[in-house]
């Protein structure tokens, strides 16, 4: 075999094969839409994030604005920190308030911002005012029983006709 | 039976410092090979030879077992899912197990047992046939002139044919659960671009490709030149290389993936 002929060959091979990282890259990866490159940071304080991740998305109206930094504890005042890197083309009012959501019925978890009112803007460093916890699944059955019990108290002949029904 | 005992203690013996004298042997050699590349890389045309011989005639094997293993998971991923109600994330677990494992790991296998063995078989044959003695005599550096060559092009080859896998693997998904089952086009593919990340997933399989890449074509060059210079001593230097390749695939996928996966 001489030599133009191999040179051909590995010449067509490396491309196949840039040609795959390339479509795994923008076909299968998120490189093409991930590129949020100007950002800032705003911090928000939570009782309670539920199963919130680093990286996991910030939506406003379901689109993502950006992206969550980082996690924390504060030991003084017993809450989580999280940190929000926000795209620099979004500005939102200082009323803002941003909730820990799920996506579908088991699906991960992220951060949605209602927007309020405020002509004031965030700025880098900010702080939320008021937030919303994550819904803990537990605690929301539970509730729910003790309303169950607590309405089917004083008129239980009504509540057990309810159930055989 | 104390001599019994005695014989059999001075067995282990001499069989760990084997072990260990053949690690530190092979180790010397990497660290040869590596100095000698500068000849092999200035004189390219002879690794883009060995690109030629270790890539190319592999992409026939890699393509098609890209290509059904990605339909096998279609199938497979499919059957599980919908159980679930949750078929549309099909594109997920599909290219999630490529990109992240099998990709790296079923295209090292196979590169091993086709590329592998066949660079040990050469050089043990080269040296079977004194043909690395004649190149000592006439002052041509066999481990520049053979080894360094052979080396780099299994190194650079592989992560290129791990690519290429997984590419044709999420294609044979899509093949099987798009076009043959029906799962949403849409969402196929919107959802696998959620979950997919570039540094987290993709560059951490090409990093794995390339370490399992190093490893199968070191493994390999060392068990060519150490093979012993009979025809015996080659076909079992060529079954050495094809098992230990494999196994220290297998160790090193589980090391890096307790290194890159932890922390999810």
């Amino acid at each position: 075999m001489n030599r133009a002929t191999i040179d051909l060959w590995v010449g067509i091979f490396v491309a196949l094969g840039l040609a795959a990282l390339l479509v795994l890259a923008l076909k299968v990866g998120n490189l093409a839409s991930a590129n949020i490159s100007d950002t800032y940071t705003v911090q928000a304080n939570f009782a309670n994030i539920g199963g919130l991740k680093v990286r996991a998305p910030v939506k406003s109206s379901g689109v993502v604005v950006g992206r969550v930094a980082g996690i924390s504890f504060d030991a003084k005042e017993y809450h989580a920190v999280v940190s929000l890197q926000i795209d620099r083309r979004y500005e939102f009012p200082r009323d803002t308030i941003p909730s820990i959501l799920t996506s579908g019925l088991l699906g991960e978890q992220y951060i949605g911002l209602e927007v309020g009112g405020d002509p004031k803007v965030l700025k880098d460093g900010d702080t939320f005012k008021i937030t919303q916890s994550a819904v803990v699944l537990e605690k929301l059955i539970s509730q729910f029983l003790f309303d169950k019990a607590a309405e089917g108290e004083p008129k239980k002949p009504a509540a057990a006709g309810a159930e055989t029904k | 039976m104390f001599d019994a005992v005695l014989r059999g203690l001075r067995l282990i013996g001499r069989n760990v410092i084997d072990r260990i004298w053949r690690l530190g042997y092979a180790s010397r050699f990497f660290a040869a090979v590596l100095m000698h590349s500068g000849t092999a890389l200035r004189r390219y045309n002879l690794t883009i030879r060995e690109i030629y011989f270790a890539g190319v005639l592999s992409l026939i094997i890699i393509s098609v077992s890209g290509l059904f293993v990605g339909m096998v998971l279609g199938l497979q991923g499919y059957d599980t899912l919908q159980r679930y109600g949750s078929s549309d994330s099909l594109g997920v677990l599909v290219a999630l197990s490529l990109v992240r494992e099998l990709g790296p790991v079923v295209a090292g296998l196979l590169f091993a047992s086709r590329a592998g063995s066949a660079i040990t078989a050469e050089i043990g044959l080269m040296k079977a046939t004194e043909q690395i003695t004649a190149m000592e005599m006439m002052a041509v550096d066999p481990i520049a002139r053979v080894v360094a060559p052979r080396f780099w092009g299994g190194v650079i080859s592989m992560p290129l044919l791990a690519a290429l896998f997984s590419a044709l693997g999420v294609f044979g998904g899509w093949l099987v659960g798009v076009v043959l089952i029906g799962v949403d086009d849409g969402s196929f593919w919107a959802q696998m671009q959620a979950a997919v990340d570039f540094r987290q997933d993709i560059v951490n399989g090409v990093i794995k490709s390339a370490v399992f890449g190093m490893a199968v074509a070191w493994i390999a060059v060392f068990e060519g030149y150490d093979a012993i210079p009979t025809a015996e001593g080659v076909s079992r230097a060529t079954t050495r290389t094809v098992v230990t390749s494999s196994l220290a695939i297998l160790a090193l996928d589980f090391v890096l993936t307790a290194f890159m996966f932890r922390g999810i």
